[in-house]
């Protein structure tokens, strides 16, 4: 089955298109990774498939259903600055807004649900924290704790943006798992990635973007140096990618450090 | 005054209550200058409804006003939507000229056959004294209905307020929660132009959740609060200005919004200034203290003496002012120092603290050189800054990742590995 389809899709901001006629296919249960430098409209990619973003041109199908028929089966992880973490609310009410569901009347969960986002934060390792007010949270915590209300959605395709922007090497690994797990259930996940390095670890699938389509496919057919180099340009020298690693690396105890 | 203040009371305590009910979520959504906007729109429809009433009562007004607030909502948006203009300048253009276009259509009304006597200028600033008994129906309604309405939809609400395009992308019913966002608070400041009057409304909106915010993280307690702060300066207010000060209300209401505001932002606990302040305060007198205990153990370890002056002290760190005195001043109230004439020593709790920090220092030091690969030259100024951090648990789990070491990078004793070896 066809777990997502972009068809001939345009979008653009004040008439500016910054997705260009893309075209692709994604099976299901692959991990896919949508890559491509910064402004290539990853972003927006996401957006419009959520319908958060409205189409100019072509349509986004996922499952073969418009988003809108479907919106059960879908996860969705925002880039982490697109809220305002001084919101009050808790580490567990946050995670619970992923129990919403169009059809719930007014909102009230169960506790079923309840069972279900303690179950989505005790897999990103942030239970212990689920009294915690968000605004108390470092990068990586609050990064983690949109996953688990994306986990406590139940849905069978995730987008996620950047998920791992902040979050250390141990919880990314951790994650990874629990996605990877996922994909064995049949699940499938397509992420915004910006580390070239990892992506060639991570994904099966890759979708390479920068306003228009560079190549899409497995990832040994997509990551080319030829693709690499359409996509980037000649931005994509030996310095950034070591300037890449350098950024990596970040002391395991950082988000210990900030808690007050 | 008598029965009919009474009831000018109720009506002001149950504006204020809505009001900022519902400001909370135009306070959190960031949304203030659109109270502001609406407030000032309320005018046009005022001055319409009374011409075409012809007169007074709150109960043909505030349709008019209702139906204005709403105007300057889709003006401000169908603005933003179909041009390049931002939001913040659609919300001024909408302000100005819908209170420009009120202005104009008052001074016509009180130069017309109206006569000076229509009154209607107590919109502008509120004049709650004009308020009727049964006008309060009409306030506990619009209360009824704003009250029950964020009760019903809270959860959404909430959310909302959190994350839009979230809840968007899960498929909630956005326009529904924008409309009934927008009529909510188009109601609540439409229900206070007579006693606070269009130009002042906006602060009851959202100086209240402002305030509240100071002394809760909790929504549900944040409503509260909120609707309490409204209540009493809206309260306080009317009944200040009714003493013969001859001042319209609204101000008044204001200034005590203000006064209780400015007292949070200083006062309150944790969030307020000086309790921020008197934290920082304590931070840095740790880490003074710290470093101070830090300095006694390493005199001790070159094996110069136990007992020191204040000028050998001096000699071995800058301190500025009066510093010194203060740090040894807490030091010796906790016991951790003890003081022989002129000089000091460690007590036995000051060098099982001092070694503490110079343990984890060294740790930390060691961990940044053999699991971060840094220069033993690069280690020193970050252990300087981490050591004043690292917790009890944290110390236990950089002991065991190192394998209780007893030397550090520089070759130097890791003091008191060994008692911790479990
Ligand atoms: N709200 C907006 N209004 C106008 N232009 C926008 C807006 N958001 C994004 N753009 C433009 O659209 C283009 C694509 O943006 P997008 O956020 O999709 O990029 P991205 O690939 O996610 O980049 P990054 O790697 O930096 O996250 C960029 O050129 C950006 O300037
Ligand atoms: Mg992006």
């Amino acid at each position: 089955m066809i777990a997502f389809e972009a068809h001939n899709l345009t979008v653009s901001y004040d008439k500016q298109p910054v997705l260009w006629d893309i075209d692709f296919e994604i099976p299901e249960g692959k991990l896919v990774g949508i890559i491509g430098p910064n402004g290539s409209g990853k972003t927006t990619l996401i957006k419009a498939a959520m319908g958060i973003l409205e189409a100019d041109s072509g349509f986004v199908k996922i499952f073969e259903k418009s988003p809108d028929e479907i919106r059960e089966r879908m996860g969705y992880v925002p880039q982490r600055q697109s809220v305002d973490w001084d919101f009050p609310a808790t580490v567990m009410d946050i995670t619970m807004m992923g129990r919403y569901r169009k059809g719930k009347l007014f909102g009230r969960l169960s506790k079923a649900d309840r069972e279900i986002a303690v179950d989505s934060l005790k897999r990103v390792g942030m239970y212990d924290f689920r009294d915690r007010q968000i605004s108390e949270l470092s990068g990586g915590q609050q990064q983690r704790v949109f996953i688990a209300r994306s986990l406590a959605q139940q849905a069978d395709i995730y987008l996620m943006d950047e998920p791992f922007v902040g979050i250390d090497a141990a919880s990314e690994e951790s994650i990874l798992n629990i996605l990877r797990e996922m994909r064995s259930a049949g699940k499938t996940v397509i992420m915004v990635h910006h580390d070239l390095h990892t992506a060639l670890e991570f994904f099966d699938w890759v979708v390479l973007l920068n306003t228009r389509l560079v190549a899409a496919g497995s990832k040994d057919e997509v990551l080319t140096e030829e693709n690499l180099r359409t996509a980037y340009g000649g931005k994509l020298n030996v310095l950034s990618r070591i300037a890449d690693l350098v950024k990596r690396q970040e002391y395991p105890l950082r988000e210990e450090d900030s808690k007050e | 005054m008598g029965a009919n203040f009474t009831w000018v009371m109720i009506g002001c305590a149950l504006i204020g209550a809505g009001a900022s009910a519902v400001g909370v979520f135009s306070f959190l959504r960031k949304q203030a200058l659109v109270g502001d906007a609406i407030a000032h729109s309320l005018l046009p429809g005022v001055a319409l409804a009374f011409i075409i009433g012809g007169e007074k009562s709150i109960w043909v007004l505030f349709p008019g006003a209702f139906i204005a607030g709403w105007l300057s909502i889709l003006s401000i948006e169908f603005i933003t939507k179909s041009s390049k203009i931002k939001p913040d300048t659609a919300i001024a253009i909408v302000l100005t000229v819908f209170f420009g276009i009120g202005i104009v259509m008052l001074t016509h009304i009180q130069q017309s056959s109206y006569g000076n006597q229509s009154g209607l200028e107590d919109f502008l600033f509120g004049k709650a004294a004009a308020m009727l008994p049964s006008d309060i129906a009409l306030f506990a309604i619009v209360d009824l209905v704003l009250i029950s309405s964020i009760a019903l939809t809270y959860p959404y609400l909430k959310l909302y307020s959190f994350d839009p395009e979230y809840s968007r992308a899960i498929g909630l019913p956005v326009r529904f929660i924008q409309f009934t966002l927008s009529s909510l608070t188009v109601l609540a400041v439409a229900s206070g132009i007579q006693a606070v009057g269009v130009v002042l409304m906006s602060a009851l909106i959202i100086t209240p959740a402002a305030a509240a915010r100071f002394f809760t993280s909790r929504l549900s307690q944040m409503i509260i609060l909120a609707m309490l702060i409204g209540l009493v300066s809206a309260v306080g207010g009317v009944y200040i200005s009714s003493l013969a000060f001859k001042m319209p209300t609204g101000p008044w209401v204001v200034m005590i919004l203000s006064i209780l505001a400015i007292s949070a932002f200083v006062f309150a606990p944790s969030k307020g200034m000086v309790s921020r302040y008197n934290k920082r305060k304590e931070h840095q007198l740790k880490v003074r203290s710290e470093n101070l205990l830090k300095l006694f153990f390493k005199l001790e370890e070159k094996g110069e003496s136990n007992h020191f002056s204040r000028t050998e002290l001096l000699n071995h760190r800058k301190f500025e002012g009066r510093d010194l005195e203060t740090i040894l001043k807490s030091l010796l109230g906790k016991r951790l120092l003890a003081r022989s004439q002129d000089s000091f020593s460690l007590t036995e709790e000051g060098r099982e603290e001092a070694t503490r920090v110079v343990r984890i220092h060294r740790l930390w030091e060691l961990y940044l050189n053999k699991r971060m690969s840094i220069a033993a030259d690069h280690v020193h100024h970050d252990a300087e800054a981490i050591e004043h951090i690292i917790t009890p648990e944290l110390e236990q789990e950089l002991l065991k990742d190192l394998g209780y070491p007893e030397l550090d990078p520089h070759k130097q004793e890791i003091p008191g590995t060994k008692n911790l070896k479990p």
